[in-house]
């Protein structure tokens, strides 16, 4: 049996990607699951390019693995986190656990299974020169530019919510008031006071100490 | 590809609410000013404005813009106008009421402003992608004001509720919306009905669709059994903000509710009319006789509008054109009620920080102020239906349409539980005419509000005298918004 280039790059991937999956939840240090993660989403991006959708696999790269991932790790190597502790109820919940997987492989066998599912229809390949990433922002900026552009507005008004909502300014905060410094003269700051010249050496000695100090 | 610049006509007042809300967003923090009084006149210049453009672009015939996901009709001119209106009275009542409590900063504004349009995208949506994306920016923008007052820690745990129970209801909403769309292959409302008309896509697939779809709408209602966070979120936030959420957004929520359910699954009527007669009687009920236990008049008025909704929804559900008008009418009607109602207990409150939130302050309120208590007692009667005032007509109209669509049962228990239900809107009239006061303390009131609440009670005196005029613009409106198809 011959296998295409295709079909073989795709078995890598789906290899690698089960295989880094299961490291996730197998790994002892959570920042090696955090990394093996990263390495199912990478696996995960190529899949989706092989079947023609290029601006998924880069947003999901440059999005979960650029932004997410990162901002992740820095949480997981931040907080202090006891492995024991997070062993503890193991037993008791793994019955629960494996309720719940095997309902959802049953789940998936039967969506994936049903006649419904399967229509025996062939995805459509595009010439070579055919752009997803173009399409999508032909789409994005033509028929969707209104739906876009509130999008936009919602990001502005979280923004403004995350500001609002964080921001404090606190009364006994120090700042410096670059005006003040700017505007202030010589006769705010320094008094010339007249004093009489100090004979007595020991005395003189103890007072320039006072100064100093 | 197909962008033509008449899309633009059609969606001026948005783009103009949201330019002039960037305008504000950054000449707030230039203007050197006291009070905030420069940015609140620009506000309300904006919302004016917005209201000359409403009026300069209507065209008397439906328009549809951007590729069909904007729709530009009557009911949606008329329910944007009232929207417009809504928030500047609501601006207009609170502007004191915030400044003592230090909340009335720039940035209020601006969410109030971001609120509104969400507001107005879902008012004039025709796409399921707008109509959530239109919800989502009037629920975050809300979210916000709630969580605004951050000493306060039952405003904190309020928006916490409101936040996870609306991301719930959104999520609800949104499978819902996917699974219609995975039945039919469309997201646009109109096509949405042809393809349910054409008995092609798959009707279980549909109603499982259905079904989420009303759940996530009950939530966002506030109706019984999705109705947890609203006696909450009344009582926690602010009253300036519960003013916000119990006026306008109404509006905006009945729009959301007709276009979906009317305008994209008509077809489906039989279903969702039979969901909405649980919902409508479970909230009628429970809200009634829940409000009577209640001290708290915040709370109290929480209840008061899960059965205000649940009476909004006996229109819809009547299933005709003069149901939908009737709704209309109720959702206009229920906002200048609530606007009046949580006016009074901001112009009772002081500003040393008294809060006139329990029903006992409104004691004696008769001696301390007759013409208060007499404006009070309008509203009240109004949101108990005595005529002659306009919620005694609004309740008339709903339950008119639902019996001539043959809801014989259902009004009976509507009629019997609105009569439990004005024990506790007499309560109050009696507190305030026959108990002595509990405080003597001087009622301060600004011109300005003084005049702005003797309107708002008179008006729901005089629209009660002589409902037809708005009557038939809320039947007109529907018979062109939403016979369509």
């Amino acid at each position: 049996m011959l296998m295409s280039f295709e079909t073989i790059v795709f078995y890598l991937f789906a290899a690698l990607s089960v295989f880094a999956a299961l490291r996730v939840i197998t790994a002892r240090n959570p920042v090696h699951a955090a990394l093996f993660l990263v390495l199912a989403f990478c696996s995960m991006a190529g899949i989706w390019m092989l079947l023609e959708a290029e601006f998924l696999a880069i947003t999901l790269v440059l999005v979960y693995v650029g932004a997410v991932m990162v901002l992740f790790l820095f949480v997981v190597m931040m907080l202090d986190i006891s492995l024991v502790q997070l062993r503890a109820g193991f037993w008791r919940l793994v019955l629960f656990g494996a309720a719940l997987a095997g309902l959802m492989a049953f789940e998936m066998i039967w969506v994936l299974g049903s006649s419904r599912t399967s229509t025996g229809r062939v995805a459509i390949k595009h010439a070579a020169d055919y752009s997803n990433t173009k399409e999508l922002g032909r789409l994005m900026y033509t028929d969707y530019v209104y739906p876009f552009e509130i999008a936009a507005v919602i990001l502005l008004v979280a923004m403004v919510a995350a500001i609002a909502l964080t921001f404090r300014r606190r009364k006994d905060a120090k700042s410096q008031g670059v005006p003040e410094q700017v505007a202030v003269r010589k006769a705010d700051r320094l008094r010339l006071v007249k004093m009489p010249p100090e004979n007595r050496a020991r005395q003189g000695l103890d007072s320039t100490e006072e100064v100093a100090r | 590809m197909n962008f033509v610049m008449s899309d633009l006509v059609p969606v001026l007042p948005e783009i103009f609410v949201l330019a002039m809300t960037c305008v504000i967003l950054i000449a707030d923090l230039l203007i050197r000013q006291s009070g905030r009084l420069a940015t609140y006149m620009l506000v309300q210049l904006t919302l004016l404005g917005c209201s000359l453009i409403l009026v300069g672009t209507h065209e008397n015939r439906v328009i549809y813009a951007f590729h069909n996901m904007f729709v530009d009709d009557l009911m949606s001119d008329v329910l944007k106008l009232l929207t417009c209106l809504a928030l500047s009275m609501m601006l207009a009542y609170s502007r004191l009421y915030l400044t003592a409590r230090g909340l009335f900063t720039g940035e209020f504004m601006v969410l109030v402003l971001f609120a509104m349009l969400g507001m107005m995208v879902m008012i004039s949506a025709n796409h399921f992608v707008t109509l959530y994306l239109g919800l989502e920016l009037l629920s975050l923008s809300l979210y916000t004001l709630v969580a605004m007052q951050r000493d306060s820690a039952t405003a904190i745990e309020a928006a916490m509720k409101y936040f996870v129970l609306g991301a719930l209801a959104s999520s609800l909403l949104l499978y819902g919306m996917s699974m219609l769309y995975g039945a039919t292959g469309t997201l646009e409302l109109g096509a949405l009905t042809q393809a349910i008309q054409s008995g092609a896509a798959d009707r279980n697939l549909q109603i499982f669709g259905l079904v989420f779809v009303v759940c996530g709408l009950a939530f966002k209602l506030g109706v019984v059994p999705f109705h947890m966070w609203v006696p909450d979120v009344y009582q926690g936030a602010p009253t300036a903000i519960t003013m916000l959420i119990g006026s306008a957004p109404k509006l905006a929520a009945f729009a959301f509710v007709t276009r979906i359910l009317v305008e994209g699954l008509q077809p489906l009527m039989p279903h969702w009319s039979a969901m909405l007669v649980i919902l409508a009687i479970a909230s009628i009920v429970l809200g009634n006789v829940t409000a009577i236990a209640q001290t708290n008049i915040k709370r109290m008025l929480a209840y008061s509008t899960i059965s205000h909704m649940g009476f909004l929804l006996l229109g819809i559900l009547s299933g005709s054109i003069e149901g939908y008008g009737a709704s209309m009418f109720y959702a206009v009607v229920y906002a200048l009620m609530s606007l009046g109602a949580f006016g009074m207990i901001m112009l009772l409150s002081r500003a040393d920080g008294f809060e006139a939130d329990t029903i006992n302050d409104f004691k004696g309120l008769s001696r301390r102020s007759p013409w208060f208590a007499f404006i009070m007692l309008l509203l009240m009667f109004s949101m108990a239906g005595v005529p002659p005032t306009v919620g005694f007509y609004a309740k008339f109209s709903v339950f008119s349409a639902a019996v001539n669509s043959g809801h014989i049962p259902l009004v009976a228990i509507a009629v019997l539980f609105s009569l439990i239900g004005a024990f506790f809107y007499l309560r109050i009239v009696k507190l305030m005419y026959f108990d002595a006061p509990e405080s003597h303390a001087a009622i301060s009131i600004q011109p300005d509000t003084g005049i702005l609440i003797s309107f708002n009670g008179l008006a729901v005196l005089l629209l009660g005298i002589l409902p037809g005029k708005l009557m038939a613009v809320c039947a007109v409106s529907a018979q062109q918004s939403l016979l369509l198809h």
